[in-house]
């Protein structure tokens, strides 16, 4: 059953290995890449039923000790960002294969692109399952590799540029991420990160300050909390939709997955915490702003990401077992809402040829179907009841009630501005894009949309729905994993067996403060 | 643990150099200041190895003698991942200079917008806030602040492709007799 972890990141490099001998096969590309994230899709789905039985899942690639050689882990969490990404990831490959067949041959390599699409999967794969540090930032490297190539398809002048911003800044975090790696082997003597939550608890505080600040700032680039935002905004929009659409799911929360594991299992419950509930609360009012200012629907839509990043980190500066279980069930819900508004800004754009919000217009006459699979994911991004969205920020406000300190409060203050606030910038969207009368620049008598596009839409409307309906067993599922990446000690034993974790200082207590253990 | 100051020296120089290559404008210089700050970071796994030791082969030597092999490991494998994204960020820049003659990093468009909403302020003004309510007016400040022709602005901050490039110092240089 262990051997199970290792398919999520072998079958995408094989397949990706594959579709590039196969490069003037698109065809039999397209099937193979389809079927390559089928397998992991079911791959994640056995992982999600057969982890709450059997527990933290250990996979020790060619049976080196956990100390030495590379290991993958599935626990609670891993599991479920394995599923949500594999789902988001085939239904915006499928949104894609339209596209690209019937649009951009001629112009885009689009040989590489299935090649690169695996790449990226690959590694965002890599990262949730990684064990130990330095293999977290191999899958990194992998994802952000692949996503430079998939961000500079075609290599146009705006993507060029837009890149170039993109990928002087990801090279940046990794700098920082490659120092925080050799500070914390300097101190501690292991990258792996069940040995590193043991052996950190003795290290002195100031270094541990350090050695978690480096980190932090790193993950916090690739998450784009607010300081180090500014990117995002500059150079997603650029990218073909469906591009968008995955790089705002997926490659943030990766980011978000690692601040959560920085924050959990290998500085419990530091003295950060207030520097996260700060950096979560610019995050939510600046991204919000950001949105409402804008006059792109891209842009208005990478706003509210960067605006949104900031329920996440409020979860985990909480760092509550309440907090933490509405954080999860937010990240599982922000990944499908977002791919899936940035597949719908997709469909306005083939159907109305621009995404500028004042050239667009008078689309709910003309495309109802649009209307549709872009209202229902905006409602849910805004929480409106009873959708997955209005679920999330319910969990969150009421863990920062509970948490009952100044800091709480304010941001259980900025979290409900920041929902209306978005409830505005989509109720924006929908007044110029839908409402208003066209102007003469829509080609009122657009091309029809091709059903597999909205057909992978609609399948991904349909998940984050299932999110919704699927709600109780989802947060009781959450909630069951916020406590073991609390805890600390499950994650530990599994990987380096009981003794281990029992030499652990320190857990989070269910109020999120910390817990001297021995 | 003891640390060799020399090693230390070396990568902070090297860091340092990298820095401020970063801080250049043109794309090429920030390839390369991204060389020099890598191996400085490589450096540092190679001082978190600790002293120099024999070789790490199984049953040459006492391990304790040994030097610690798990750093150098790592370092290889950061230094191929630098190889590949260097590589991509030369063809970077090189696609840059194809497109635009020059490989320099464009500004940040808020950056800009903010910047030439501050030079039209005086009179513009009001231009924007007595103009008759004709049609296109109805559409709100949102087109307003689009209408003329000399603020490529929607069309700059949109995804569309090749769009009108702003000029950076280059051009502006080249411009200039």
């Amino acid at each position: 059953m262990n051997l199970l972890l290792a398919l999520p990141v072998l079958l995408p490099l094989g397949g990706a290995a594959i579709t590039l001998l196969l490069r003037h096969h698109p065809r039999i590309q397209l099937g193979l890449t389809v079927s390559t994230l089928v397998a992991i899709l079911g791959v994640a789905i056995t992982l999600g039923l057969v982890v709450p039985e059997a527990g933290v899942l250990v996979l020790q690639i060619g049976n080196w000790t956990p100390q030495l050689g590379i290991v993958l882990v599935a626990d609670r969490l891993t599991a479920l960002m394995l599923l949500v990404s594999a789902a988001v990831t085939l239904a915006v490959l499928i949104y894609s294969s339209a596209q690209t067949v019937s649009e951009n041959t001629e112009r885009t390599p689009v040989a590489i692109y299935h090649p690169t699409y695996l790449a990226l999967v690959a590694g965002v794969s890599m990262a949730f399952l990684a064990g130990d540090l330095f293999n977290l930032y191999v899958g990194f490297e992998v994802l952000l590799a692949a996503s430079y190539v998939l961000l500079t398809l075609g290599g146009s002048a705006s993507r060029v540029r837009a890149a170039t911003t993109y990928v002087i800044v990801s090279l940046l975090s990794s700098v920082i991420f490659l120092a925080g790696i050799a500070a914390a082997y300097s101190a501690t003597g292991t990258v792996n990160l069940a040995e590193l939550a043991v052996r950190l608890d003795q290290v002195a505080e100031g270094t541990r300050m350090v050695i978690e600040l480096l980190l932090l700032v790193a993950f916090a680039i690739k998450a784009a909390i607010f300081p180090l935002s500014a990117w995002l905004p500059d150079s997603y929009p650029t990218a073909p939709a469906p591009v968008t659409a995955v790089f705002a799911g997926l490659l943030t929360k990766v980011g978000i997955y690692a601040i959560l594991r920085l924050e959990t299992l290998l500085f419990p419950a530091s003295q950060t915490s207030t520097l996260l509930l700060v950096a979560a609360g610019a995050s939510l009012l600046i991204g919000i702003f950001g949105a409402v200012a804008q006059t792109d629907l891209k842009r208005v839509l990478s706003f509210t990401l960067v605006s949104h990043m900031g329920f996440m980190l409020f979860g985990i500066g909480m760092s509550t077992r309440l907090g933490m279980a509405a954080t999860i069930f937010y990240v599982a819900h922000h990944i499908t809402v977002q791919s899936t508004m940035f597949l719908g800004a997709g469909l306005i754009e083939y159907r109305g040829g621009t995404t500028n919000l004042a050239r667009l217009g008078g689309l709910a006459k003309t495309a109802p179907m649009v209307a549709v699979l872009f209202f229902v994911p905006a409602m849910n991004l805004a929480g409106i009841p009873p959708l997955s969205g209005f679920l999330g920020k319910v969990g969150l406000i009421e863990a920062g009630i509970a948490y009952d300190t100044t800091a709480g409060w304010i941001l259980v203050g900025i979290s409900v501005l920041t929902s209306l606030l978005t409830l505005y910038a989509i109720s924006k969207i929908w007044n110029r894009a839908f409402w208003q009368a066209p102007s003469e620049m829509v080609e009122t008598d657009g091309r029809p949309i091709p059903r597999v596009m909205t057909g992978a839409t609609a399948a991904l409307v349909g998940f984050s729905l299932l999110l919704t309906l699927g709600a109780g067993p989802l947060l009781h599922y959450a909630d069951a994993a916020a406590l073991s990446v609390l805890e600390r000690s499950p994650y530990v034993s599994a990987v380096l067996g009981e003794e281990a974790a029992a030499q652990l200082v320190y857990s989070i207590g269910e109020d999120g403060q910390k817990v001297v253990e021995r | 643990m003891s640390v060799s100051l020399a090693l230390l020296l070396t990568a902070g120089v090297l860091v340092a150099c990298g820095v401020y290559l970063v801080l250049e404008r043109t794309l090429t210089r920030v390839v390369l200041g991204f060389v020099l700050l890598g191996n400085g970071v490589n450096l540092l796994f190679i001082v978190a190895a600790g002293r120099p030791g024999k070789p790490p082969f199984e049953g040459t030597a006492d391990p304790e003698t040994m030097s610690d092999p798990l750093p150098f490991a790592m370092v290889l494998t950061a230094i191929v991942i630098s190889l590949g994204v260097t590589a991509f960020g030369v063809a970077l820049a090189y696609r840059a200079w194809q497109l635009f003659g020059h490989d320099e990093v464009p500004d940040d468009v808020e950056d800009r917008r903010v910047l030439r909403r501050g030079r039209r302020r005086p009179g513009d003004a009001d231009v924007i806030w007595h103009q008759s309510l004709d049609e296109e007016s109805r559409r709100g400040a949102l087109l307003a602040s689009q209408r003329d022709e000399e603020d490529p602005l929607g069309a700059d901050l949109s995804g569309a492709e090749d769009v009108a490039q702003d000029p950076t110092e280059a051009d502006e240089g080249e411009s200039r007799p």
